[in-house]
């Protein structure tokens, strides 16, 4: 059986300089998946991209053959006349980009949207169009297809989207869905359920799908086989089964080790101690009024967070776990002051076990400046965290020049000393922030943070915008300098895997609310609440044999109300957090 | 590459998982801002060479008595209104260096004009680093030694000379003294005004930016002709070339800053969202530290840009405004000024050369434009 399309050595160059791409060769199968893999950097996106010819504007393809064996023929892509090569796009091949807020056009709805490739392609009425689009509607999983048919893309949520780009892709019965990151952007439960979609479309249609994705997880839930790539080259290639089980190549290895996973549990945990609190959070609660769509609509009230309860203890580290909207950096803003919670709420921190609490949530300026002292933060995106007009030395000493603190070589000083802390050489000093990784620029940013030798360290998902193997040595880096340097953290992500590397306590939230808290080790041997253990089950987990259990997923995911009863929690009736067992607390009623 | 039992492709190049990680990735991009948009800049090759030229023009501005070889209001009462003047180098074949042949004026009384009669038969040299009228080198030193000038008993009109025998050449040369940095001033007035009330709204936001942005409305709204018409009726007849001068690039300023406001506005909107930005302010930076040290010089090379490209718009509003004969007043010479005398329909039909002023001005606009557009392109090296 020959494969429905083929790559071989396919080779791809910006402008005349050396190849990024070069040597790739693949194959797909009719109703199979391939999975490509790799970090950023590696050239899976182009690859996929040359498939289609939608390379940037610079690029071109330097060798190779890209060869379609589908319901019209075989097709040569790489040398087909753009204008049949429009009649493939859509069509034969379509294709899933990775982020939903921006691949739908604001201006138009989304119904028209997915029937343009329709009317194109097949030249179809309106009505059959619009017919079959709703039909698509309802089986990617739209609760109200007529209306999601006439509703513009900002009324639809970030998973709602991706289903609608996924509507838009099937509704040609394509031959070949590219799908490029489909899931990255999205929270890891509706990650679970849109994979899970795909996957039931593909055994029902019968399409091949080639998935891009920098997750092992998402490859041994979803491939047959997998293509690793690195640098523009491919490392190894062969069955899931097999590249999963027993990686060959050093760099598959390296990616696996790395892979965030949940640990398997023998028993719980016993309570964190509660002595030495550095920070609490006591009934904070946080309310936006937000404008109505029109004059006539009252105003509404959004309650980003709710009567929450938060410590940290001196020398550990507090993770709060959601998904996004559902709070968690509100807090961690309030936390360090930069937003007043809603009266009533308390906001202690303690700069020593003796010292007296300074009130975040009514600071004096001068009480405002010694607070920033002790209490910093990790932002999330490492290129947008660092001017690109500065030098590392100017960046890094600049919580000092603020401050006051210390001469001029004294800072000098301690910035060089911060660097090797962080792993980096001195001589990095004087070079400007664009000519590091990720990872590096990760790693200064830290080290700004610990310019002032603060005591709680804020990180606000240091590690979701880095590659899996740049996240590992982030993660040892902050845990060296939490015991090295005796730090608290407070740690906000809404990857639970992430999370159980560095965690002493974590709290899950959902709706601006906590509903389970415990120590991770208690959190994954006996999670209580519905939602951890969707979030529990949504992770996907490089192992071929421990598939995303999609049920679980699907109960803790969903609303409030379909929780079962006594996990319930509407507006105006919310359960209290009562403790289950000693350090474990679940949102539920008694 | 080598193939497993199992059907498995593996690379088998070396491979060190242990990546150095003090490895400089992006070699290339250390570097200061300037730099790398001077790079990228170098390519766009329009761009570079209307930089060039602006740069040769503004050079030359402290130099144009120098390089001109009559003063700006010298008359020559015998040669009123006479077209171009050609340099020659051969003289009935012979090579005797640059020179001009005389002309001498020629009443023609049907048509009621100077005609200008050319003797051939004596070739003028041209005199170089000769003394002629004075004048004062970038307006302080005094000399009176040119570039060059003519013989005794000729001209040299390159450009011919207008309605008082004055030599548009060199009046072209002084007025872009005045025409050409009025455009600076005006932007200097511009900017501190725009940036300072940009960056109030973009940074504070709420009320102040309210206030700001309506007022900016206003602004906008008014005709801007009738308000320069207005404006400079305002300035009292008396005062002298210098400050009247002064006071109309101020007055273009004051028009033109809502633009570079709003500009600033956005940027600084779209700037505080940035990381670095709130983690200053994390660190307990003040705003005007925030927007010393990391907003502006984050958007200074757009300011750059926006400004390149408003300059043009004040060498057109000062032109305008002369033209019309409210801007710079006779003594002072400017590119509108002199263009003033080419309003009536009759002397661009008769004396087309009187219209020779509008060159600079479109090249010098054209120039900035291509700058501009080239610096715009240049301005975010950290793409790609």
């Amino acid at each position: 059986m020959s494969a429905l399309l083929s790559v071989e050595d396919l080779g791809i160059a910006f402008g005349t300089s050396d190849p990024v791409v070069s040597g790739v060769s693949f194959e797909v199968h009719k109703g199979q998946t391939l999975a490509l893999v790799g970090e950023s950097g590696s050239g899976k996106t182009i690859s996929c991209r040359a498939i289609l010819r939608i390379l940037p504007k610079k690029a071109r393809l330097s060798s190779g053959r890209v060869v379609l064996n589908g319901r019209d023929g075989r097709q040569e892509l790489h040398h087909l006349t753009e204008r049949r090569m429009r009649g493939i796009r859509g069509n034969a091949v379509s294709m899933i980009f990775q982020e939903p807020m921006r691949s739908l056009s604001p201006l138009h709805r989304v119904g028209n949207q997915v029937i343009e490739a329709l009317v194109l392609h097949h030249r179809v009425s309106a009505a059959t169009a619009k017919a079959a689009a709703i039909e698509q509607f309802e089986r990617v999983g739209f609760p109200d297809p007529e209306r999601a048919f006439r509703a513009y893309p900002f009324e639809l949520s970030g998973g709602m989207r991706q289903r609608a780009m996924i509507a838009m892709a099937m509704i040609s019965k394509p031959e070949l869905l590219i799908a490029d990151e489909p899931t990255t952007a999205l929270d890891v439960t509706t990650q679970a359920q849109v994979l899970g979609l795909i996957k039931e479309l593909q055994k029902e249609t019968g399409t091949a799908v080639i998935l891009v994705t920098h997750d092992l997880g998402v490859v041994a839930n979803m491939a047959e086989s997998v293509v690793v790539m690195n640098k523009g080259r491919v490392m190894e290639a062969g069955p899931a089964s097999a590249v999963l089980r027993a990686p060959a190549h050093g760099y598959t290895q390296k990616l696996f080790a790395a892979a965030p996973q949940i640990p398997d549990v023998a028993r719980a945990a016993p309570p964190l101690p509660r002595e030495d609190l550095i920070l609490t959070l006591s009934d904070v609660s946080k309310t936006y009024h937000v404008r109505g769509n029109s004059r006539w609509k009252p105003e509404m009230l959004v309650r980003a967070c709710r009567g929450v309860d938060l410590a940290v203890t001196r020398g550990k580290t507090l993770a709060i776990v959601g998904e996004s909207g559902s709070g968690k950096t509100t807090c961690a803003r309030i936390a360090l002051g930069a937003e007043p919670p809603d009266p009533g709420g308390k906001v202690a921190f303690r700069a020593s076990a003796d010292a007296d609490p300074i009130k975040v949530h009514a600071m004096s300026r001068a009480a405002r400046t010694a607070f920033q002292r002790q209490a910093q933060m990790v932002f999330q995106d490492p290129y947008s965290s660092l001017s690109p007009r500065m030098r590392v030395m100017d960046a890094l000493t600049e919580p000092l020049e603020i401050h006051g603190i210390g001469t001029w070589s004294e800072r000098r000083e301690k910035a060089a000393e911060m660097l090797q802390w962080v792993g980096l050489k001195r001589e990095m000093l004087f070079r400007y922030p664009h000519a590091f990784s990720g990872g590096q620029r990760q790693r200064l940013s830290i080290a700004r943070a610990l310019m002032l030798n603060p005591s709680l360290l804020v990180c606000d998902e240091p590690t979701s915008a880095l590659d899996v193997s740049v996240q590992e040595q982030i993660l040892t880096l902050l845990e060296d300098i939490r015991d090295r340097a005796g730090l608290s953290y407070l740690f906000i992500s809404h990857d639970l895997a992430v999370v159980a590397r560095i965690a002493d306590e974590v709290a899950v939230m959902r709706q601006g609310l906590v509903v389970e808290q415990a120590p991770p080790e208690t959190l994954f041997y006996n999670p209580q609440h519905p939602y951890t253990k969707a979030l529990i089950a949504a992770q996907p987990e490089p192992d071929i044999n421990k598939p995303i259990d999609l049920k679980l997923v699907a109960n803790g995911a969903g609303a409030p109300e379909s929780w079962p009863e006594s996990f319930r929690f509407t507006p105006d009736i919310v359960p209290s957090l009562t403790e289950v067992e000693p350090g474990h607390k679940v949102r539920c009623h008694a | 590459m080598s193939k497993l039992p199992d059907g498995r492709y593996v690379d088998d190049a070396p491979y060190d998982p242990d990546e150095n990680i003090n490895r400089i990735e992006r070699a290339d991009m250390d570097a200061p801002n300037w730099l790398l948009v001077w790079r990228k800049f170098r390519q766009h090759r329009l761009g570079l060479i209307s930089g060039l030229f602006l740069l040769a023009s503004y050079l030359m501005l402290p130099f144009a008595g120098f390089i001109s070889p009559y003063t700006p209001n010298e008359r020559n009462a015998d040669h009123l209104y006479a077209p171009p003047q050609m340099v020659r180098f051969f003289h009935e074949g012979d090579f005797v260096g640059p020179f001009v042949y005389p002309r001498t004026a020629v009443p023609d009384l049907v048509n009621y004009r100077w005609t200008y009669e050319t003797d051939t038969t004596r070739p003028m040299p041209l005199r170089f680093f000769c003394e002629a009228g004075t004048y004062r080198l970038a307006g302080l030193i005094k000399s009176d030694t040119h570039l060059f000038c003519a013989s005794e008993g000729s001209t040299v009109f390159l450009f011919g000379s207008d309605r008082l025998g004055r030599d548009v050449f060199s009046r072209i040369l002084y007025g872009a003294q005045l025409s050409l940095t009025v455009g600076l001033i005006g932007i200097t007035v511009s900017f501190i005004l725009g940036i300072g009330f940009g960056s109030i709204a973009g940074y504070f936001g709420g009320k102040i930016d309210w206030v700001i942005q309506r007022t900016i409305e206003i602004l906008r709204s008014l005709p801007e002709l009738p308000l320069w018409l207005a404006l400079s009726a305002a300035v009292p007849s008396n005062w002298g070339p210098v400050a009247v001068f002064f006071i109309i690039s101020v007055i273009l300023g004051i028009l033109d800053w809502p633009g570079l406001a709003r500009a600033v506005r956005a940027k600084f909107l779209s700037l505080r969202e940035e990381e670095y930005v709130r983690a200053a302010e994390m660190m307990g930076a003040s705003s005007g530290r925030v927007i010393r040290r990391h907003l502006l010089p984050n958007f200074v090379s757009h300011l750059i840009a926006s400004a390149t490209l408003s300059i043009p718009a004040m060498i057109l509003g000062e032109t305008a405004l002369s033209f019309l004969g409210l801007g710079l007043r006779a003594p002072a010479v400017s590119w509108g000024v002199m263009l003033a005398d080419a309003q009536n329909l009759a002397s661009i039909e008769i004396y087309p050369w009187t219209a020779i002023p509008m060159l600079p001005i479109i090249v010098v606009v054209l120039a900035f434009n291509f700058l501009g557009d080239g610096l715009r392109d240049s301005l975010d090296p950290y793409e790609d």
